[in-house]
């Protein structure tokens, strides 16, 4: 073990750790408006709106993140069409490829997420808001959304961890993250045993502070 | 029950014998994706220069040999973890990798350049046609005084953990946007898309990859060699110790370098570099 080698590269991987915490917070932000738009619609009666809603949330949880990514960034990035397009000005970018991944498939695991939490609302609670003669929008925002945020919290907080460990596929599209600057590293050193620990060290920390997190905010809004 | 056990002990024997009974074959390893040197055919076989150099070394040393697969980045931890005993994978000799492992006499050699997609701002650069970084001298200091300025602010991509890497990190010209990849198809793909200025590999590389996909691929700039470009591609192998490991790593080493010198003597280097790289690429 060369521990001058893992002392001397945690400053390095903890300056990568900025660029993880970046993709997490942005892929998960826009996820959760997507999650909540595509579970909306899930709960539409409509069979069309609620088929494609429901198709999405399959596609992308039924593919491996690894390869949505590949799709994005190498697929699209083969398509003539697209790069003369002025969509290429995000495209080019691996970031945003990486956020626009992730975001996708966050989004289809909130959407379930939250979907199942707004079905586990008792029918009771509503129709005690219709009986004071509220209006269905209040209902839903004062009452729907609140529930459903308290009974999806241990579900989500898994999502954040999962997706926390996601980010490290940033680095096959040529991201400096975490797992992007340990890959640089051992290509210099040939030590991967020693680097990894260290960056798997780091990933542990935080979701160490993720679920403490999840688990302040469960205690907060719990029903007792 | 017994049935169970049976079954078990017949797993449990047949992992013992996979890992013992190969002690006397060499494995050697490749990675399969760095065409002409070594890559795959469509079924999955490994086939290329490298390859069937392997298989005349191995003949000429009367040794049984198997090749095995490995990604280019682990290349050099999985020697060192004896996953296989020597590294055949176009791996040119550089200082930096002489400090953890060793490598016999060069076997093959050829020269890096850049290159852009058609129509680069980066054509047409008034450089030598070749620099070599050892030598060194006011030609070498002058191209790369052209480079600095040529590639100031642009992105040129590499595959990791390559001498290419080693040269645009080591600050010769400048400070440019370094990206790096896996594999050098992906080097290829981003070049090809447009979000590479400029890529940085083995020139035979580029000019397989032209030929194979059509794609208006040209090289500009010097060829380099010398320097954090190594001594030529060799077979890389463990630093040999005093314990039994130690003792066969040292005999393979000394194994390999007469090997490679008879198979130079015969012609066989020659005519198989000039089969799969177009000239005689042998050293």
């Amino acid at each position: 073990m060369d521990f001058d080698l893992m002392i001397n590269s945690i400053p390095k991987l903890l300056d990568a750790a900025l660029i993880t915490l970046k993709l997490l917070s942005a892929s998960l932000l826009f996820g959760l408006f997507v999650g909540l738009f595509f579970a909306i619609l899930r709960m539409n009666k409509n069979i069309f709106i609620n088929k494609f809603a429901y198709g999405y949330s399959y596609v992308f949880r039924g593919t491996p993140l690894l390869v949505q990514i590949f799709i994005i960034y190498f697929g699209l990035g083969q398509i003539e069409y697209l790069r003369s397009s002025f969509l290429w000005v995000i495209l080019k970018e691996p970031y945003w490829c990486a956020i626009i991944a992730f975001t996708l498939n966050t989004g289809a695991y909130t959407s379930e997420i939250l979907r199942s939490a707004f079905q586990t609302i008792k029918p009771g609670l509503i129709e005690a808001g219709k009986s004071l003669g509220i209006s269905n929008k209040i209902i839903f925002y004062k009452i729907q959304i609140p529930i459903a945020i308290r009974q999806s919290l241990p579900a989500y907080g898994n999502e954040i961890i999962l997706m926390m460990k996601g980010t490290s596929l940033a680095s096959t599209v040529t991201l400096m993250d975490i797992t992007g600057v340990a890959k640089y590293i051992i290509s210099t050193t040939f030590k991967p045993i020693e680097v990894f620990i260290v960056a798997g060290g780091i990933y542990l920390f935080m979701t160490f502070l993720i679920h403490n997190l999840i688990k302040y905010l469960e205690k907060k809004y719990s029903f007792q | 029950m017994n049935k169970l056990k049976i079954f078990g002990m017949g797993i449990l024997i047949s992992l013992f014998l996979s890992i013992t009974s190969n002690a006397d074959t060499i494995k050697i390893g490749t990675e399969g994706a760095y065409p002409p040197w070594n890559s795959k055919d469509a079924s999955g076989n490994l086939i290329g220069f490298e390859v069937e150099l392997a298989n005349e070394l191995c003949a000429i040393m009367k040794a049984e040999c198997t090749i095995v697969e490995q990604d280019w980045d682990g290349m050099i931890p999985a020697l060192l973890m004896r996953k296989f005993d020597a590294i055949m994978a176009g791996m040119s000799i550089t200082a930096e990798r002489q400090k953890t492992i060793t490598f016999s006499q060069g076997y093959a050699d050829e020269v890096a350049s850049l290159a852009v997609m058609k129509g680069s701002s980066l054509e047409g650069m008034d450089t030598p046609e070749g620099i070599n970084l050892t030598l060194g001298g006011g030609d070498v200091k002058k191209a790369l005084k052209t480079l600095t300025g040529a590639l100031a602010g642009k992105t040129v991509c590499v595959q990791t953990a390559t001498i290419h890497q080693n040269f645009l990190d080591s600050g010769d010209v400048g400070k440019v946007n370094v990206r790096t990849y896996k594999t050098q198809d992906e080097v290829n793909l981003d070049l090809a898309s447009g979000r590479c200025d400029a890529a940085l590999a083995a020139a035979v590389a580029f000019t397989d990859y032209a030929e194979k996909s059509g794609k208006p691929v040209v090289l500009v700039g010097p060829t380099f060699s010398g320097g954090a470009f190594g001594n030529g591609v060799g077979v890389g192998i463990r630093q040999g110790g005093d314990d039994a490991i130690g003792k066969r790593d040292a005999k393979l080493l000394k194994d390999f370098n007469k090997a490679i010198d008879k198979a130079r003597k015969q012609g066989i280097i020659s005519k198989l570099a000039i089969k799969h790289f177009g000239f005689d690429a042998s050293m």
